[in-house]
C-alpha cells in the first residue's frame, strides 16, 4: 500500500525537488517550467474540487430515472439538445468532463449523449467562444460552431454504433 | 470560476437543509473522485508545461507561417492534437498566427484539433474510457477537427 502511493506521487516528488533547486540554483529551464506548471495547475485547482463536489451532490440527489429519461436511449433529439446544453454552460479544459461523463453514464446517459456531451464540452462552451469571439471574430465563432455540431454528432453515433454491440463502461478511476 | 463558486456554494446550502447526511456524503464521494484522479492529472499537467517549455508560441508561429499547403495543415492538426492550451492563450495565439499570415484554413484545423483532440490528456481520458475508446474517440475526432477547419478555410 505504502509502496503504491509512494509510486502513485514518484514523479510529483521528484519535480517539487527539481523546482525546488531550479529556483535555488536561478536554473533558468526549471522556473520556466515550473511557472508554465503553475499556470495549468492554478486553472485546475481552483475549479476541479469544486466541479467533484457538484458531481458528488448530484450523484445523491438526482435518481437515475430523471437522467434516464431525458437523455437515455429512447430520448432521441431532445437527449442531444439536452447534453449539448449542459456542456455549453460548463468551463475548464477536456478533461474535466470525463468524470461528468462517468457520473452521466452511470445514471443511465445513452452512449450516443455521452459522446456528444464530450463534443459539445470541448467545442461549444459559452465561456471559452466569448474568447473565440473576441480574439478571432463572430463570423469564424459561428461557421466553426455550424460545422463541429454535426461531426460531433456523427461521431456520437458512430460510438453508439460501433460500442453498442461490445461492453461498453466508464469507470470510475480508483472508485469502485 | 465566480459563477461555479456560487452554484456550487447555493447546492450545498440547498442540499443541506434538505438532508445533512446525504450531502455529507455526496461531498465524500466527489472529492473522492477528485482525490483519485488526481496523480494522474498531476503528471499530465507536468507533461504539459515541458511540452510547453520545449514548444514556445514563438516556435508554434514559426511552424505554422511556413507553409500553407499540406504540410502547414498537417503540422497544425500535429500540433493541435498534442497540446494542452487553454482558451485564454489558445486564442490570444490565433490571432497572432493570423496576424503573421498564417491562412484561416491552417489557423482554425490548430484550433479545432486543440479543443477535439487530446494526445497528452489521453492518460487521464483511458483512466475513465479504456485504451480503445479514447484511441477511437480522438481518432474520430482528429478527422472531424480537420474537416471543420478545411471547410472553414474555404468558406471565411
Amino acid at each position: 500500500m505504502k509502496k503504491q502511493v509512494v509510486r502513485k506521487y514518484l514523479l510529483a516528488i521528484i519535480f517539487i525537488l527539481f523546482v525546488l533547486i531550479s529556483y535555488l540554483l536561478n536554473f533558468s529551464i526549471g522556473v520556466k517550467i515550473s511557472n508554465n506548471f503553475w499556470l495549468f495547475f492554478r486553472e485546475m485547482i481552483t475549479f476541479l474540487p469544486l466541479m467533484f463536489i457538484l458531481i458528488g451532490l448530484f450523484d445523491v440527489w438526482i435518481p437515475k430515472e430523471k437522467i434516464e429519461k431525458h437523455i437515455g436511449k429512447e430520448s432521441g433529439i431532445k437527449g442531444i439538445f439536452w447534453v449539448v446544453i449542459l456542456a455549453t454552460l460548463q468551463a475548464g479544459p477536456l478533461y474535466a468532463a470525463f468524470p461528468v461523463a462517468y457520473f452521466l453514464w452511470k445514471k443511465g446517459c445513452s452512449i450516443r449523449n455521452i459522446f456528444i456531451y464530450l463534443g459539445a464540452f470541448s467545442t461549444l462552451k459559452i465561456p471559452m467562444l466569448t474568447f473565440e469571439i473576441g480574439f478571432l471574430g463572430l463570423k469564424f465563432s459561428i461557421l466553426r460552431t455550424l460545422f463541429t455540431l454535426p461531426v460531433f454528432i456523427l461521431i456520437g453515433l458512430i460510438m453508439e454504433a460501433y460500442l453498442s454491440k461490445s461492453k461498453f463502461e466508464i469507470k470510475n478511476p480508483g472508485g469502485d | 470560476m465566480a459563477i461555479l463558486l456560487t452554484i456550487t456554494l447555493a447546492m450545498l446550502v440547498v442540499s443541506l437543509l434538505n438532508d445533512r447526511d446525504k450531502t455529507i456524503l455526496g461531498i465524500k464521494k466527489g472529492l473522492g473522485m477528485f482525490l483519485n484522479i488526481f496523480p494522474t492529472i498531476f503528471n499530465v499537467l507536468l507533461l504539459v508545461s515541458i511540452f510547453l517549455f520545449l514548444i514556445p508560441n514563438e516556435i508554434i508561429i514559426k511552424w505554422l507561417g511556413k507553409d500553407s499547403g499540406i504540410l502547414g495543415i498537417g503540422i497544425a492538426a500535429v500540433l493541435g492534437s498534442v497540446a494542452l492550451i487553454p482558451a485564454f492563450i489558445s486564442y490570444p495565439l490565433a490571432a497572432v498566427l493570423l496576424k503573421s499570415g498564417v491562412s484561416y484554413q491552417v489557423t482554425a484545423i490548430f484550433i479545432t484539433t486543440l479543443m477535439m483532440v487530446g494526445i497528452l490528456t489521453l492518460p487521464i481520458e483511458v483512466k475513465y474510457f479504456g485504451l480503445r475508446v479514447s484511441i477511437l474517440r480522438n481518432s474520430l475526432s482528429f478527422v472531424g477537427a480537420i474537416i471543420v477547419g478545411l471547410i472553414i478555410g474555404l468558406l471565411i
